[in-house]
């Protein structure tokens, strides 16, 4: 019988497959935490997510600039969220609805787009140029550190991004005035602040942090758009965080928790041959399990989710 | 002010969400009453569409219903989608395997996709209950184990079609659709021939399921107006800590709740099997019925006849979105783009009143202006 030994060689092959994977959820589920943090629910993440990948890869292919494309799917996810500006901001509409309705309108254009682009196609061309991946070559080829550390641009800019949430939401001024329309709007409002620009900066944050989760899927981790690319992942990413219990930090654990049990299922399924439709089960399964064994509740911000209308004294 | 009444802000949105496919289409160099012509024709012209109308309608009525049903209850219910092919799953398993006659086959059948959909519903229920586990992340979660569950059983020797991805087709015993292998047969082809209408309509997939879906939505209603039962689930999804107060058991409600969203979705997953697709396939990506679902309880006002009308509305769209393409170039998608704008416009429903508002204010000034 075949030992299960894990080499150095194997543990690489698993990290580095862990960040691969993780890598979108994390721009996308920290666009989540952004939004939440100033009290307004967005499971439209899905939505923007998906519009960004499309618009990514057709900028990424037409211009031949992956950076471009990068860009471009912020700017994409950015646009449509200011649909859930208008309604959650503007008009107070329930947050859900509204989100449910952009997981409608961004896939709809999305492919409505790549249709009129492509000459009637839901699926891009082969970009020319992926996102560029960082220490390719430093390392022997398919060592330890190659498999670790050479990974796309992506994946490090998403680390980054992990700080950067942090330190603005926690360390600075502006990330207390966000997190207090989330937790007191009332109370942020009587302070001087405008809430509804306070919300509007987490939204818009959101939809650009999710474009680019859906570029990070549609030109580093494979190199076009097609209908299937991001189904689901959006709403991922919001299970993610949830399950990092809102905070930058707890969600880049949940997010490589996912990007870990991907990485058991491709790992398994090149070693063993289990059927590859019972390794992909895997990190659905973990996460119930993990949920369930999950000690302590999590707490989203007080007033999440809530519409918050100013007092006009007309 | 009063508020505007559900029915009004429905039809005011759904006016705004065709305007907006229109602007769409203009900007993308499509002429809209070309293309809604088009769409209007496609679904109503012949007997054949009205028969693909009720017949994609049909799933959308019971995933519909049973989003709605949780959402009455308080509760968030995406998982419609893994409920609906684990209902499906369960169908095709006992339609393929089982041999028995019709009489019992066919309830059969559907009662194992009904209790596949309520246990898959049921879990999230009982982790919530149980372990405090937002519904919205295991029916998400959930939904993933189905579709892969799905996908492995299917490829299982025995239940597998040979040289394809999908599995045998369900005996003629379970089938639900209209004069099911009769219709096919030569005595039953020389009859067709002899009366258009009807061969038109047999052309489709046409079955029983609407017939039992009506039922349910009959059955929905009276169990949340005018039951006990429903009276409870709807006093935890109206104020949960005022009803465990008055001695509701929150998490029997809970769980009841997540059973019978799944049971309805299940029952989808059934009557698609029985009256239409007579397989199970191996699943690339979502089919989307779960989520469409969500679409219609929302439009329908999470009321039992809003959640039919508006099921029957999205399954006329469905039908006729497709030959937009063939016919003008347009791609489908612009259905996809009017849905979602509907259901935008059905989130805001204040920009109603204060337009109603300020139309109002703008006639009494002008009425005003000339006495």
């Amino acid at each position: 019988m075949e030992t299960i030994f894990i080499g150095i060689s194997d543990l690489g092959f698993l990290i580095g497959v862990t960040l691969l994977y993780a890598s979108p959820l994390i721009f996308t589920a920290l666009g989540g935490v952004v939004t939440e943090s100033t009290g307004v629910v967005n499971i439209g993440l899905e939505g923007m997510m998906t519009l960004g990948a499309f618009t990514a890869a057709a900028v990424a292919y037409y211009t031949a600039d992956p950076w471009l494309g990068f860009l471009a799917g912020g700017l994409a996810g950015g646009l449509l969220s200011l649909l859930h500006v208008l309604s959650t901001v503007k008009f107070g509409a329930d947050h859900i609805i509204s989100g449910i309705a952009i997981n409608f309108i961004g896939p709809g254009l999305a492919l409505f787009i790549s249709r009129l682009v492509f000459n009637g196609a839901t699926q891009t061309l082969t970009v020319p140029n992926k996102i560029p991946k960082i220490f390719d070559g430093v390392f022997p080829s398919k060592s330890f550190f190659d498999l670790v550390f050479k990974q796309d641009a992506t994946v490090y800019l998403a680390l980054i991004l992990v700080v950067v949430v942090w330190f603005v939401l926690y360390r600075t001024t502006l990330g207390l005035r966000l997190r207090s329309a989330g937790e007191h709007p009332l109370a942020a409002e009587t302070l001087g602040l405008s809430v509804a620009q306070l919300k509007t900066i987490g939204v818009v944050s959101s939809g650009v942090l999710a474009g680019w989760g859906g570029a990070a899927m549609s030109i580093a981790v494979v190199a076009r758009f097609s209908p299937g690319l991001i189904s689901g992942h959006g709403f991922i990413a919001l299970a993610a965080m949830i399950f990092g219990k809102w905070t930058p930090q707890g969600t880049l654990g949940a997010c490589l928790f996912f990007g870990l049990a991907k990485g058991l299922e491709v790992y398994l399924g090149t070693r063993f041959p289990i059927p590859s439709t019972i390794l992909a089960m895997i990190p659905y399964i973990l996460t119930l399990l993990v949920l369930i064994g999950f000690v302590g509740k999590a707490r989203p911000p007080a007033a999440d989710g809530r519409p918050f209308i100013k007092e006009r004294s007309v | 002010m009063s508020k505007l009444p559900p029915l009004v802000v429905t039809g005011l949105s759904l006016v705004a969400g065709l305007l907006v496919g229109a602007i769409a289409l203009l900007l993308s160099g499509y002429n809209p009453l070309e293309a809604y012509a088009t769409l209007t024709v496609g679904t109503l012209a012949a007997a054949r569409d009205w028969s693909f109308v009720i017949i994609r309608s049909t799933p959308l009525i019971l995933t519909g219903l049973s989003v709605a049903f949780a959402f009455r209850t308080g509760l968030f219910n995406i998982g419609a989608e893994g409920q609906f092919i684990m209902g499906a799953l369960g169908a095709a398993l006992v339609g393929v395997l089982v041999p028995m006659p019709a009489i019992l086959h066919i309830p059969l059948t559907m009662l194992v996709g009904v209790l596949f959909g309520a246990l898959w519903g049921g879990l999230s229920g009982v982790l919530k209950a149980r372990w405090g586990i937002n519904e919205v992340i295991s029916t998400i979660m959930l939904n993933w184990i189905a579709l892969y569950l799905n996908n492995s059983v299917v490829m299982l020797d025995g239940f597998r079609r040979e040289h394809s991805e999908a599995s045998n087709k369900i005996l003629d015993t379970a089938r639900l659709d209209f004069l099911g292998a009769w219709k096919t047969s030569p005595e039953g082809l020389a009859f067709r021939q002899d009366f258009p209408l009807l061969d038109d309509i047999l052309r489709t997939p046409a079955n029983f399921g609407i017939v039992i879906a009506i039922l349910a939505v009959i059955l929905i209603g009276f169990v949340l107006e005018k039951t006990v039962m429903g009276y409870r689930l709807k006093a935890v999804g109206f104020n949960k800590e005022a009803a465990a107060f008055s001695g509701i058991s929150v998490a029997k409600s809970t769980i009841t709740a997540m059973v019978v969203a799944g049971a309805l979705a299940g029952l989808a997953g059934a009557l698609q099997v029985q009256g239409v697709s007579r397989e199970v396939a191996r699943l690339a990506a979502m089919e989307g019925m779960g989520f469409d679902g969500i679409a219609v309880a929302l439009i329908g006002f999470s009321q039992p006849w809003g959640v039919f009308g508006a099921a029957l509305m999205y399954g006329s769209l469905k039908h006729g979105g497709p030959k937009l393409q063939p016919a003008l170039g347009i791609p489908m998608e612009i259905i996809q783009i009017i849905m979602g704008s509907v259901i935008f416009f059905l989130s805001l429903p204040g920009i109603w009143q204060y337009l109603v508002l300020y139309w109002r204010k703008w006639r009494g000034n002008h009425i005003h202006r000339h006495q």
